[in-house]
């Protein structure tokens, strides 16, 4: 008789999802091998994003790469901004002023959160609870009107210059900050009293896709999917930027390395953002919002039109571009998904010979078929929520 | 940082061995690297558990014409170092998979884009690019507006 039944064996299935389906956030393809339902093989594919932005950067200026930079992680646009700055700053030896560097950090827990907030409320949407994503999108909203009055883009900000910020923030800014925060931490609440009992939420999450700590290092996990597995690496803390050594607060650490603790170590950390940023505010003291080293800032524009050398200076910085040293350097932040690694090659001139962006997702995607392997297909969708892979930067 | 076990121990292999900004950076022979990396995975005093990237860069007329650098970060000593080696389009350079998963996808992108072939690497496809794309685009030789049509390939499991 069990000679008979495997005859029987079906022939496994093979299904396609994505590029285009509403649960494969943005354009992810896994091409799966399926034996009934279970996920027997998986294999990603991806680069229908691919725009070529590290050779772009090799046909621009330095300040001409920080627009194409807004398109890596979409959704937490300035924190890339911010990143690719640094890199080129650390390359020629700047020295930020003290509101520079606050602002920047404002902005970064403020891009995290809304990271966050996308990450977590979309990927409770695909485990099937929508109500929380409300809850979340109307602070999303709010924030969003914050980043809009800073630099006039949603989006797209390209908020940062090298050495500096586009411009300053604008009067009623900290006022405006703290009652979002206070809106995103009832959210927040809200959010988690809906969840934190929900027998289907803790099922579809609890002991789904785990990946033990040493599996995360080696395959480059960083950033809260590797918190989530119980290793504290942050990059704020680890190799701090910004005075973060300074700020208060505390690295959010899972344990299991599931989809629930991804996502309620990215709970934590809005949290700790929270505390980030009140600290920050207060910081925030008048200043100037550019170095004034003239190798990197455009003169005064009284002196444009005044002073030759101020004049010619300026040209030379719009077409020519910022000019750092000969020389290479790879300078990291934590973004909001991990380690943001900018490598850069200078060859002296205006324009870079080589960048190399090290996105957080590209890692982590890379273990998602492994993780998937031996679950469900609804498994498969619950894990890559929890990972928040973000085409833009996984593609460049 | 100290790169002073490392040149010990390998000795003439290591072409170059400074600590620039916090970062230790390590210029090496192609021939030794693997056993380089293994020895900064192993090492109580490197500790090296996350390779965070492979990056190419091409330096069209130099002799060796790409150079790999291996961006490598340890979570327990919290140091960073960069391994650069130099290599030309024929070499076979070691993988690094065996010793870091990450080192799988990493060299598939330096594969992708500059065509420099891993030796025993378990997968060495295109990642990004389609499969039939006519050369390797962040070579300094692939012209920036140069556009390409998608072929129709039939696609196997």
């Amino acid at each position: 008789m069990t000679a008979e039944i495997d005859q029987l064996k079906a022939k496994p299935t093979v299904l396609n999802l994505g590029p285009s389906h509403p649960a494969m956030h943005g354009t992810l393809r896994l091409y799966c091998e399926l034996d009934g339902e279970i996920i027997v093989k998986a294999i990603p594919e991806f680069g229908y994003l691919h725009r070529g932005f590290e050779k772009h950067c090799e046909n621009s200026t330095y300040t001409q790469c920080i627009p194409y930079t807004d398109r890596l992680n979409y959704v937490s646009a300035m924190m890339n901004n911010v990143g690719f700055c640094k890199a080129v700053e650390e390359l020629m030896d700047i020295e930020l002023p003290e509101r520079v560097q606050v602002i920047r950090v404002i902005i970064c827990e403020i891009n995290r959160i809304i990271d966050h907030l996308v990450c977590t409320g979309t990927n409770i949407v695909d485990i099937g609870a929508l109500t929380n994503f409300w809850y979340y999108f109307n602070v999303r909203e709010k924030f969003y009107n914050i980043i809009e009055k800073l630099c006039g883009a949603r989006l797209t900000t390209a908020y940062t210059r090298i050495g500096g910020l586009m411009r300053d923030v604008y009067d009623g800014f900290e006022a405006e900050v703290r009652a979002c925060l206070k809106e995103m931490l009832d959210a927040l609440d809200d959010v988690s009293g809906l969840i934190g009992k929900n027998r289907i939420f803790l099922n579809r999450t609890i002991d789904v896709g785990v990946i033990s700590a040493e599996k995360a290092l080696s395959f480059g996990f960083t950033g809260p999917c590797l918190r989530a597995s119980g290793v504290p690496f942050d990059v704020r803390k680890d190799t701090p930027y910004y005075d973060y050594e300074n700020y208060d607060w505390d690295v959010a650490v899972g344990e299991h390395g599931d989809t629930y603790d991804r996502v309620v170590v990215r709970f934590e950390e809005m949290r700790q953002s929270t505390r980030i940023i009140e600290q920050a505010l207060a910081k925030l003291k008048p200043g100037p919002i550019m170095t004034d080293d003239k190798r990197a800032a455009l003169p005064p524009k009284e002196e444009v039109y005044t002073n030759i050398e101020a004049l010619m200076n300026h040209f030379k910085i719009i077409y020519e571009g910022v000019r750092p040293p000969e020389g290479e350097i790879y300078s990291a932040t934590e973004a909001a998904n991990g380690e943001l690694g900018f490598f850069i090659v200078s060859d002296g001139t205006g324009t870079p010979y080589r960048v190399k962006c090290r996105p957080p997702c590209f890692p982590i995607y890379q273990a998602y078929a492994s993780m998937c392997e031996g679950g469900m297909i609804s498994d498969a969708i619950a894990i890559l929520g929890g990972l928040n892979v973000v085409a833009g930067e996984l593609d460049r | 940082m100290e790169l002073n076990a490392l040149s010990e121990q390998f000795k003439e292999a290591i072409l170059q061995a400074t600590v620039r900004g916090g970062q230790g950076v390590v210029e090496c022979q192609v021939a030794k690297l693997h056993e380089i990396l293994q020895f900064c995975h192993q090492s109580p005093v490197y500790q090296i558990d996350v390779l965070l990237d492979v990056v190419g860069v091409d330096y069209l007329g130099k002799a060796p014409r790409f150079a790999l650098v291996y961006l490598l970060y340890s979570t327990n000593l919290k140091h960073r170092m960069r391994i650069k080696v130099w290599v030309d389009e024929k070499d076979k350079v070691p993988t690094a998979s065996d010793i870091w998963h990450s080192a799988d996808w990493a060299e598939r992108e330096v594969y992708d884009m500059f065509g420099i072939h891993f030796d025993k690497h378990p997968n060495l496809k295109r990642i990004l690019l389609f499969e039939g794309f006519e050369g390797h685009p962040l070579r300094k030789d692939y012209p920036v507006n140069r556009r390409q049509p998608i072929p129709e390939i039939e696609e196997k499991l």
